[in-house]
């Protein structure tokens, strides 16, 4: 049966009518079109949907969107303030740290996490916050370069 | 000098897949769109006796039916090869065949209508291995129609040169066995198709292809349309590696509910319905014998294999040629002969993942140039070095080199990685942890020479338009699957016509609007639609020269295109910008534009299965794995990887590093732990949990080296990147446990409990290996016998 | 995609709601906590539960209390769990099994109840719904046999989780709240040697606290195989841990393996060939020669079964090594 949800996602307040059973990625992708956010398994085994909860990494695929009625979400659709991309978004397209591009969301966003702890993480930290996600393109080197250049750019702003 | 060519540019359409905005098929939906789910087969092999499908058509919410009947066309890639159907008609070949398809308004009603149709089989015994499938007294899984014979799909035997005569030259020749197991691509995006049919009879398929060309003839041939009213357009794709090149069902499937419904209709498998699909690496059983004179030089080389082709043709023909055509063109073989063949099997086909049929071989071939370099106390990459093929020749079997840098290559990762004064001199602190170095090398094609379907016409076409406002369009039918194709024609022309990258829109991989490139696989996009490109942009430029050039009252000869101006060379002070150069020539000639074509150098050799390996030109790879074995626990960690790759000139340092680092990814996956597993007919793990991948805590440090031959066949010299580099990793990590604990491992992948059970065997003083004992007995045929071209390696008669 | 079946959602602020709502659906519903567990399990069809009663509400079930012992509230997370200063000091191979499960975005959502409760698993029972009905179901759902035994009458699935050895082995109990009142179990009470009814606890009992004893200088370690450095259950864990009297003797010895058996399997002989004794390199070995007889695994997970019996001798030796150096 279907409820009313109350969901804020990247700041936005929206009221919805869905049923419990749907998962945070299905009323991202199908209710708010925020498709953004990608599946790869829809089992919490590859990281692709990974979208912030109060600032934290968690996997859409396996939440449920009643559960996080007060909570913050943040999708990749949130990340850019306005049309000033965040300093991830920028060093994983000029770093071609995005090659297909499928885990990129997911992976920005674990690394997100990271970077709003702390901005100058070692290669450990960066593979240990970024171990729940795949990616089958990059072999992952790119990928913590770029995060290691938003890390210092992350810092400067500061 | 160039100004874009050459520098780590960001790619055009990263920009959009930072910010989510990158739209995959799945991530579409159209108004009144229905969703779609496939019923697939839970037997191996069986007869279908009936469907019956009444009780999910009355399921309210379901819109639409349908079975092998709607669809009975057969068809497949290879056009000696269409021996497939979208829906399963008489049987069933492989667990994940499709047999129905429902259309529902929701993906929940189109799941729930699945497990109401009813299907009667009528079970055939299934044939899961290789020896099964050499059984004939065990069913045939297709007509004759479709096989050389039984369950034998395809048979091929090649000899070159004399081989006996190589061998009887030889003062040492070594036999083995080797065993590569097959693994499959685990693109994380999972196929999608999105179909809609309008009511004046056009259908648009939106799809994760990596080959919207070939999509089109299947779509034109199963559905019995026109080609001229169906428009297939690949989506963002992610990620390919071979795994979405081969027409599938589920497009086929998704055009016809949208024929039938009139209605928009998407399919978006699951991952163990991709696990179905697979069209992975092939599982090869192979048997070298190669025979060398004292100083390692080889004399001749005799390859065998066998690949397990799963249950339909796909790219198989194919795959069996190249799992014997680029064993030579790396070091010079005067002798060599090749027999392949490809079976059938109960279980999902295989087809073409990264590297194509030539990963397998690489293994086998350099082990055993390993295990004779060390039989013979010779240095592994000093040994390789003294018998790598020459710029501008031909190899034995026919192929031509046209650069080869791969000397360079052993150097650099020789060097860096003090290879000649670590190997077998690496010690760590902890007892139980061994440590060895390894090298291999490798090669692959820039691009297939022949295409799929026989013809004469280009395989690759560029449309370029220059707009007034200064923008440049280029069209082509190439798709992007992550590598970056698409960028390269924007950069190719921006440097042409020296204006900035963000002036050039590029518009890719759709039929209607695209002029036909073949697709991405064999590495061919960068050489082909790069000249291609290029050869639209050349008569174009012409033209604004020309008119630029009595504007300024200069020589054409003297004006060059650069940084958004036409500029005199011998006076800079007679200038034109780049738009008023534009209106001038647009003004004399006309609406702007240009077309260009590729077709690849007419070089296949005097024999059948000759269009096999040929290339414009080949890229060439070495690699040095560190490892350390844990010899109590049997687990191997790769330390550290040093690739060095030839791919031509690097029309975009990043870009190309980013093929290295991600194919050196692949090949430790597959060296250590990727593999498709079966228990009887049915997988064994069909999920990304079970199916085993690196994640970012498994992958090596990777050192790359990028090695810039200027290649003539190739755009500004460039050649491939996107495979190669994949080739020397799984044997290199072999040679370097080798060198670590003195066991051999023959065959992938190199589990924990196989370095244990080879340290067992050495320990008992029994032959310290794991690998296959033996080869089938296989009714090879007679081999053909092809003369080498001139200027091939010749062997020089010592003996006798 | 993959999809949930559909259930009716309950969201108890207490314990003592969530005891009476799940008694009101009389074995129709299910708790639910992080659901990492639950939900791959219920998109598969291993359960299609009528409604959910979702824990993460309750207040009363987060935190980590430090008292006589410390004590977890079930509905802490793991990454709670393996960041807590307490815990990674006194408790350490909690804190470092916690660590190693999964993935960093799982360990946010699993908690640790769940984790304890995480259902028994089998590469012929953790399949799509389609899958299984290819090979025929088994007995732990839907089916008659066991595919990897089919002569046995049990079901041998893997208790795959990486907290209960360590709970275990460090005396740890469990606190549960049903509609009949509440109790407190010895941790290793809440595991039964059964594939299916893998816990030793009645359906409509939640878990509400694991409860450790003062750690007194116990020192403990956990170390986990598996096949990948991230996102794998363990085919093997080995929880050890030991206390050691003043004059060096081993007062207290429990170690404790994962992984390889439907429950945490306990290693009395080791434990008793240790204790009163000093730990040397031969003790070590004699040890964990006794530790890898307990372990029956079969070929049910990744892996070689042969492989991961061996492997408990090297891993049960590594702990002990590890606890003489620290
Ligand atoms: C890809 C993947 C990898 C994983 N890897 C690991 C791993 O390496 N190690 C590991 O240990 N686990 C692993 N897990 C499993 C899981 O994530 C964790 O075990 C997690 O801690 C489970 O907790 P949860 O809160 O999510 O449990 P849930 O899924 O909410 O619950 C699990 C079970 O426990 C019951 N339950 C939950 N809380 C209570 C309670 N308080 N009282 C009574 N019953 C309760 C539920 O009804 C359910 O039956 C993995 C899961 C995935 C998807
Ligand atoms: S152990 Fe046997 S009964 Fe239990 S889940 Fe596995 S196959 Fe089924
Ligand atoms: S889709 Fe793979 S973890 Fe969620
Ligand atoms: S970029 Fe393709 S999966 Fe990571």
């Amino acid at each position: 049966m279907k409820q009313v949800l109350h969901l804020r996602v990247n700041g936005q307040a929206h009221e919805l009518y869905v049923e419990p059973h749907k998962t945070l990625l299905e009323v991202l992708r199908e209710e708010l079109d925020l498709t953004g956010t990608k599946h790869g398994c829809d089992l919490g085994e590859c990281g692709a949907c990974t979208v912030l909860v109060d600032g934290t990494p968690i996997l859409a695929c396996l939440a449920l969107p009643i559960e996080l009625q007060e909570r913050e979400i943040t999708t990749v659709e949130g990340l850019a303030h306005g049309a000033e991309l965040h300093p991830l978004q920028r060093a994983f397209a000029e770093l071609n740290a995005a090659q297909c591009g499928y885990c990129t969301s997911g992976m920005m966003l674990s690394a997100k996490a990271l970077l709003d702890r702390e901005t100058n993480p070692t290669r450990e930290k960066i593979r240990d916050a970024l171990a729940g996600n795949l990616c089958r393109c990059t072999g992952y080197e790119k990928i913590l370069e770029a995060v290691e250049v938003a890390g210092r750019e992350v810092a400067g702003r500061k | 000098m160039t100004h874009v060519i050459g520098t780590p540019l960001a790619k055009i359409d990263s920009w959009d897949k930072v910010i989510g905005a990158a739209k995959y098929a799945d991530d579409m939906s159209l108004p009144r769109m229905l969703h779609a789910r496939i019923l697939r087969s839970t037997i191996p092999h069986a007869r279908i006796v009936n469907i019956d499908t009444l009780d999910a058509e009355e399921l309210p919410g379901v819109v639409a039916v349908i079975t092998g009947r709607d669809v009975p066309i057969e068809y497949g890639i290879l056009p000696s090869s269409q021996d497939e159907q979208a829906l399963c008609v008489d049987k069933v070949r492989f667990v994940g065949d499709a047999v129905a398809a429902v259309a529902a308004l929701d993906p929940e009603t189109a799941e729930r209508a699945l497990q109401l149709i009813h299907v009667e089989y009528e079970p055939l015994t299934p044939v899961v291995t290789m020896n099964e499938a050499l059984d004939e007294t065990r069913d045939a899984i297709h007509s004759s129609a479709h096989a050389d014979h039984h369950n034998i799909h395809k048979m091929v035997a090649l000899e070159f040169g004399d081989l006996d005569a190589g061998f009887a030259e030889a003062d040492y020749i070594l036999e083995e066995n080797y065993f590569y197991q097959g693994n499959t691509h685990l693109a994380l995006e999972n196929h999608s198709a999105l179909a809609s049919f309008s009511p004046d009879g056009h259908l648009t398929l939106w799809s994760s292809t990596q080959t919207p060309h070939y999509v089109h003839r299947a779509l034109a041939k199963t559905l019995e349309l026109p080609a001229s009213r169906i428009r297939v357009v690949a989506a963002a794709i992610g990620g390919g590696f071979g795994g979405k090149t081969d027409p599938f069902s589920h497009e086929i499937v998704a055009c016809k509910l949208a024929m039938l419904t009139g209605r928009p209709v998407k399919i978006t498998l699951t991952r163990q319905e991709v696990f179905y699909c697979h069209r992975g690496r092939h599982p090869v059983l192979m048997w070298v014998k190669m025979g060398v004179r004292n100083d390692g030089e080889p004399t001749a080389l005799h390859f065998r294999t066998m690949l397990d082709g799963g249950a339909y043709g796909s790219y198989g023909v194919a795959s069996t040629y190249y799992t014997g055509a680029l064993q030579t063109v790396t070091y010079k073989i005067p002798a060599y002969k090749f027999e392949g063949m490809r079976v059938f099997t109960n279980k999902p086909p295989c087809g073409p993942k990264r590297g194509h049929g030539t990963p397998q071989p690489r293994f086998a071939l350099e082990i055993h140039l390993d295990k004779i370099a060390r039989h013979l106390g010779l240095d592994p990459a000093e040994y390789r070095k003294r018998f790598i093929v020459d710029d501008k020749t031909k190899t034995v079997n026919h192929l031509t080199i046209t650069t080869c840098g791969l000397r360079e290559c052993i150097d650099k990762v020789v060097d860096a990685s003090d290879f000649h004064n670590r190997i077998s001199n690496l010690q760590s602190p902890i007892s139980s942890l061994k440590t060895g170095l390894g090298l291999a090398c490798g090669s692959y094609l820039s691009g297939a020479g022949l295409p799929i379907y026989w013809n004469q016409m280009p395989h690759s076409g560029v449309i370029v338009k220059v707009d007034r406002g200064g923008g440049v369009a280029v069209f082509c039918g190439s798709t992007d699957i992550g590598q970056g194709s698409t960028s390269l024609l924007a950069y190719i022309a921006a440097e042409e016509f020296g204006i900035d990258v963000r002036d050039v829109r590029v518009i890719t991989a759709d039929t209607d609007l695209t002029p036909v490139d073949l697709g991405s696989y064999s590495s061919r996009v960068t050489v082909m639609t790069g000249n291609a490109c290029i050869s639209a942009i050349r008569p174009l430029k012409q033209k604004i020269l020309d008119t630029a050039a009595e504007k300024l009252l200069v020589p054409a000869e003297s004006l060059s295109f650069r940084d958004g101006e036409i500029i005199c060379e011998d006076d800079d002070a007679r200038r034109l910008k780049w738009t008023d150069a534009i209106a001038l020539a647009e003004a004399k000639h006309g609406t702007l534009s240009g077309t260009g074509s590729y077709k690849p150098p007419k070089r296949a050799g005097p024999y059948k299965g000759s269009g096999v390996g040929v290339s414009p030109s080949y890229s060439y790879a070495a690699c040095v794995a560190q490892v350390s074995v844990d010899t109590e626990t049997g687990q191997v960690r790769v330390e550290k990887i040093w690739l060095a790759h030839d791919g031509g000139r690097a029309l975009n340092p990043l870009l190309v590093e980013g093929q290295v680092e991600g194919s050196v990814y692949m090949g430790v996956g597959e060296a250590l732990m990727e593999e498709m597993t079966y228990r009887g007919g049915l997988h064994k793990a069909p999920s990304l949990l079970d199916y085993k991948s690196l994640t970012m805590n498994d992958m090596p440090p990777v050192e790359t080296f990028l090695v810039e031959t200027n290649d003539p066949e190739g755009p500004f010299g460039a050649k491939e990147a996107g495979q190669g580099p994949l080739l020397p990793v799984p044997p290199a990590i072999a040679n370097a446990i080798y060198d670590a604990i003195g066991v051999r491992i023959d065959e992938t992948p190199i589990t924990p409990d196989k370095i244990l059970k080879a340290l067992e065997e050495k320990e008992k003083g029994r032959a310290a290996r794991v690998g296959p004992k033996n080869f089938p007995n296989a009714p090879y045929p007679e081999p053909l016998h092809v003369e080498p071209p001139e200027d091939a390696p010749r062997l020089e008669r010592k003996k006798g | 995609m993959l999809r949930l079946p559909p259930f009716e959602y309950h969201a108890p602020r207490s314990i003592e709601q969530a005891v009476n709502l799940y008694a009101q659906f009389g074995g129709a519903a299910m708790f639910a906590a992080g659901g990492t567990d639950l939900y791959p399990n219920m998109k598969r069809r291993q359960f299609t539960p009528q409604a959910l009663i979702g824990l993460n509400g309750i207040d009363e079930l987060r935190g980590i209390v430090q008292d006589n012992g410390i004590t977890i509230r079930a509905g802490t997370t793991l990454s709670q769990v393996a960041s807590h200063p307490i815990l990674q000091s006194q408790y350490s191979a909690l804190a470092t099994a916690a660590n190693l499960v999964s993935t960093p975005q799982l360990r946010a959502m699993g908690t640790l109840g769940g984790n304890l409760c995480l259902d028994t698993r089998c590469n012929y029972y953790n399949q799509e719904f389609s899958w299984r009905q290819a090979l025929g179901f088994c007995m732990k759902k839907d089916g008659e046999i066991c595919m990897v035994a089919p002569g046995s009458s049990r079901c041998w699935a893997v208790s795959s989780t990486d907290c209960a050895p360590v709970v275990v082995a460090l005396d740890g109990r469990v606190r549960l709240v049903g509609p009949r009142g509440e109790r407190v179990i010895a941790a290793s009470d809440l595991y039964r040697d059964d594939g299916i009814l893998y816990l030793g606890k009645e359906r409509d009992e939640l878990v509400t606290e694991i409860l450790l004893p003062p750690a007194d200088g116990t020192k403990s370690v956990y170390l986990k195989l598996r096949r990948r450095d991230s996102f794998d259950f363990p085919i093997l864990g080995v929880a050890a841990a030991l206390r050691f009297a003043s004059n060096g003797e081993i007062a207290n010895a429990r170690i404790v393996l994962g992984g390889v058996g439907s429950r945490p399997l306990e290693c009395v002989e080791s434990a008793r060939l240790l204790m009163g004794q000093k730990l040397t390199r031969e003790l070590i070995g004699a040890a964990a020669e006794a530790a890898w007889k307990p372990a029956r695994p079969l070929d049910n997970t990744d892996s070689t079964h042969s492989y991961r019996k061996k492997m408990t001798r090297v891993y049960v030796a590594r702990a002990l090594e590890a606890l003489s150096e620290k």
